[in-house]
């Protein structure tokens, strides 16, 4: 900024909500938290639209002949689905808000090293999710979110190029985004913030960060020769113009695995910060947890092939591909792990955030035991491209990314709105989101050991009962997303107001205003603990 | 249900997984449970006692007792891949082609189906299959098995039925708007009931027999004379051998090999022969008929020192390792009107 700080004897209270306002000064800010909020709106939105596509699909299998629509329109609704939660919703979640918000404030800055760039971030992603948004109305897609070819690229008569030229378009915002994060990390860390005390948090966004630059140009590529097969039919994948259709899938694959953990990361960012706060310890094993996302980031990079183990792989490639899966696995069981033992001799809290967590950790061992079956060759066989697999990855998916940044948003909401939100509604809503999600998806995992097809708009007789268990699942974790939407606006108003540092949490993020003013805060902090230090800050913190 | 030779032990090493996932997951479940509650909060400003936050031993036997674990399913896992993948010498060979959307099945001795394959129960069966236009996949459910058709290039898959019986076959890669409607099934039979049932479909041409029509009406017998005089090579015999090319290269003669000779003739040349001569016929001819035509290929009796046999075509299925011909039984089609 040009204009010189305020003396520090009359600092400004002006926080970054109550500033400038105004449509422009909120549409061309570059603050970082402001952005960070834009992001969430245009998420949130996303969400709903998605979530309302899943809705209608799940009353659709309610008849095994299918209850509302035709075949078509239902391959378009998992279709649409499936690109708005993943690239839409999933990939900018919590990079986008809450990581946006607090990557600055948590190692000490005034923002992030591109603050234009960041705000460009999102106008570019808005583009990417216009122009996608504008190809579902006009008839929408049909090739599913994968864009398996040569269907994608020479059968489906679908609005294919303009859906792909949307999710081509908001990958520049991821690595704009993961752009910024690095340097940001890197650069502007405050005086004491080694690498070692910054909080897990920042890892696991920098191992995030790491995964969208590297990986997002592939999809680019990839999108664009499907792009460019289907409009001028140049031979690329396609065999009856000379191309190879299997080439597709490990390009695909290639981003697309990393993508999950661009997905997951950062809702173990969250886990990590969650956890320790709520039960007033420092994380166990910090330095195995902080390696461990980079671990993570790096093999996740070698494994795409275990989406291709029915699809004509040589056997001993698939064996490559399944020891590294294992491999994979490894990091995420040791952060499981440490959470765990964080929990231990603790002082635990059953605040709604925590109460998120603990449903996480459940949720996403789930996931990640099933993901277990998947990388067994052998057991992929039968499971793959079947319920089994829809019901592993949104144990991932929801179970874990979700419900990360809904126990995110309710442990920075105090900081973000300088409100609280109402606990005991908040914990409700918690306890409906797990039961509701537990309800659809548990029942899906039967569903595909006993053979049910993925994507199927019809179906035998005999999966009924499943189906009909998962539907009334699906419209319970509907109300449990609807709630905090509703009690979250509301608290922004009426709320009680926070305070600076309600949880009594030790991240340098605690210990401005709340919110914070715009430049986060009046003097520049110098990190004198390490993280997660409750003993070292017990007088500061007021704990005994 | 274990309706296939493979069934039994993937069965077994499912649900051992689900025993040992469940072991560790419970345990996990009782110990985040257990804290939260016995170390639940007691006022709001507690200090927990300090405790250890950190130890290389355990972190040691968190990340080694998985990681053995994990060995251990990796390795049963891929033995299992092997035993699904790897088909047996005895087996025999169906075609399968699938397109939008039905499958298509089609044996040696001619029989066709559609939507429907009639296998015998302890007969290994090798499915070699291709598709018309996108991707789909053969899936059986009860059999463990599933396998991705491609377009251009034969992929295939094994299983020998154990137990009588109809079981589902879907389509479980998507392949478009009827993606959930391209279904069917495998009928399972006794080996008396399978003979009975091959007895009643209509005669029709075996797979040889109708290729050795497409030879000649696509016009192949104009250069492929069988006197090795000609623009072509002489295809007697050709099936199996190794061909050697014109880029000092050499291959083997097998359906990969005369399928691409079709679709796609300059990606390889015969040595000694002009490499502008043979036609692309992936436009003229389906993958149905290229499959008809390998058989007719396959078909033809080894070569010149025989005294000459133009256009004829002896059966010498059965003769050729690595082919079952399923008995003499008669040439019958089973589902007249299919194109
Ligand atoms: C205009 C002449 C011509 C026609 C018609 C023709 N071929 Fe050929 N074919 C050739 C020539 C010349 C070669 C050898 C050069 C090469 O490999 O391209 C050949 C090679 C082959 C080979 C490889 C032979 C080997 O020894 O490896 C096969 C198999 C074959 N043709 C099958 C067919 C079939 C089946 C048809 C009919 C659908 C057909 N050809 C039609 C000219 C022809
Ligand atoms: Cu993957
Ligand atoms: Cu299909």
């Amino acid at each position: 900024m040009t204009t010189p700080q305020a003396p520090p004897a009359a600092p400004s209270h002006i926080d970054y909500l109550s500033e400038r306002q105004g449509i422009w000064p909120w549409l061309l800010t570059t603050d970082h938290k402001r952005i960070g909020l834009l992001y969430t709106a245009s998420i949130t939105g996303f969400f709903f639209i998605g979530g309302f596509f899943a809705l209608l699909m799940r009353l659709h299998l309610l008849e095994p002949k299918g209850a509302l629509f035709g075949l078509e329109t239902y391959n378009k609704l998992f279709t649409m689905h499936g690109i708005i939660m993943v690239w839409f919703f999933l990939i900018p979640s919590i990079p986008g808000t809450l990581g946006n918000f607090l990557i600055p404030m948590m190692i000490g800055a005034k923002d992030l090293a591109f603050p234009k760039l960041n705000l460009a971030s999102w106008y570019v992603f808005m583009t990417g999710g216009i122009v996608t948004l504008y190809s579902m109305l006009r008839g929408g897609v049909d090739t599913g979110w994968t864009f398996y070819v040569p269907f994608s690229t020479t059968y489906s008569t679908a609005y294919v190029a303009g859906a792909a030229i949307g999710i081509f378009i908001a990958g520049f915002s991821s690595i704009m985004t993961g752009l910024n994060f690095i340097v940001t990390i890197h650069r502007m860390r405050a005086p004491g913030m080694t690498w070692f005390r910054m909080p897990i948090f920042l890892w696991s966004m920098y191992a995030t960060s790491l995964v969208l630059v590297l990986a997002t140009p592939v999809l680019a590529i990839t999108l664009l020769m499907v792009i460019f097969e289907r409009l001028f039919r140049v031979g690329i994948f396609d065999p009856s113009l000379g191309g190879d259709p299997v080439l597709f899938q490990h390009m695909f694959w290639f981003y697309s695995h990393p993508a999950v953990y661009i997905m997951i990361l950062p809702a173990m960012a969250v886990i990590s910060e969650i956890i320790p706060t709520f039960s007033r310890k420092p994380i166990f094993g910090y330095t195995a947890v902080a390696y461990s996302s980079l671990g993570i980031a790096v093999v996740g990079f070698l494994v795409w092939g275990h989406h291709m183990f029915v699809a004509g792989l040589s056997v001993y490639s698939a064996m490559a591909f399944s020891f590294l899966s294992y491999l994979v696995a490894i990091p995420s069981a040791i952060k499981v792990f440490n959470w765990t033992a964080t929990m231990v001799k603790g002082s635990v809290s059953w605040d709604t955030p925590m109460l998120y967590a603990i449903g996480f950790l459940g949720l996403f061992t789930i996931g990640g035991m099933t993901g277990l079956f998947l990388a067994a060759l052998g057991i992929d066989v039968h499971v793959t491209d079947t319920y089994f697999v829809v019901a592993h990855f949104h144990y991932i998916m929801v179970g874990g990314a979700v419900m990360g940044y809904l126990g995110g948003v309710h442990y920075w909401w105090p900081k973000i709105s300088g409100k609280m939100y109402p606990e005991g509604l908040a914990r409700l809503s918690a306890l409906i989101v797990f039961i509701g999600f537990n309800l659809t998806f548990f029942p899906q995992f039967i569903l595909g050991y006993l053979g049910m097809p993925r994507r199927y708009a019809a179906y035998p007789d005999e999966f009924q009962f499943l189906h009909v268990l998962s539907t009334a699942g699906a419209t319970i974790l509907g109300v449990g997303y609807i709630l905090p939407l509703c009690y979250l606006i509301w608290s922004w108003k009426y709320g009680k107001p926070a305070g600076r540092n309600p949880w009594r949490a030790t991240g340098l993020e605690w210990q401005t205003s709340s919110p914070p003013p715009s430049h986060n805060f009046e003097v520049t902090p110098v990190c004198t603990h390490p993280a997660y230090d409750f003993e070292g800050m017990k007088e500061e913190l007021e704990l005994a | 249900m274990t309706a296939s030779s493979v069934a039994a032990e993937y069965n077994w090493l499912f649900w051992i997984l689900v025993v040992v996932c469940g072991v560790v997951s419970t345990g996990i479940a009782f110990v985040v449970l257990y804290s939260a509650w016995y170390f639940r909060r007691k006022r709001d400003n507690e200090l927990p006692p300090p405790s250890i936050s950190n130890s290389v031993k355990m972190e040691a036997a968190w990340t080694l007792i998985p990681l053995f674990l994990f060995m251990g399913m990796f390795a049963w896992g891929a033995k299992l891949y092997f035993d699904i993948e790897r088909p047996p010498d005895d087996a025999e060979q169906i075609y399968v082609v699938a397109k939008q959307w039905m499958w298509k099945t089609q044996r040696p001795d001619g029989i066709r189906e559609i939507n429907e394959l009639h296998v015998p129960v302890g007969q290994s069966v090798k499915l070699l299959m291709i598709s018309q236009d996108v991707v789909h996949s053969f899936y059986v459910p009860a059999f463990r098995i599933k396998q991705d058709v491609l377009p251009g290039r034969y992929t295939s898959i094994w299983f020998r039925a154990i137990k009588p019986g109809k079981y589902h076959l879907f389509c479980a890669e998507y392949c478009g708007t009827n993606h959930s409607q391209m279904i069917g099934w495998i009928y399972a039979m006794e080996q008396p009931q399978y003979q009975a049932w091959l007895q009643q479909g209509a005669a029709e041409g075996s797979l040889a027999s109708d290729g050795e029509k497409l030879f000649h009406q696509g016009g192949c017998a104009n250069c492929h004379h069988f006197d090795g005089h000609g623009p072509g090579p002489d295809l007697r015999g050709l099936y199996g051998t190794t061909v050697e090319l014109a880029d000092g290269t050499t291959t083997v003669a097998d359906d990969v090999y005369i399928r691409r000779k079709l679709m796609d003739p300059r990606a390889t040349t015969v040595r000694g022969f002009d490499k502008n001569v043979m036609p692309n016929f992936s436009k003229l001819v389906t993958e149905e008929d290229a499959i008809q035509l390998i058989a007719y290929i396959r078909s033809l009796g080894p070569a010149p020192t025989a005294p000459s046999s133009i256009g004829t075509a002896p059966d010498s299925y059965g003769k050729q390792p690595g082919i079952a011909y399923p008995g003499a039984g008669p040439i019958v089609n089973h589902t007249p009107g299919m194109q």
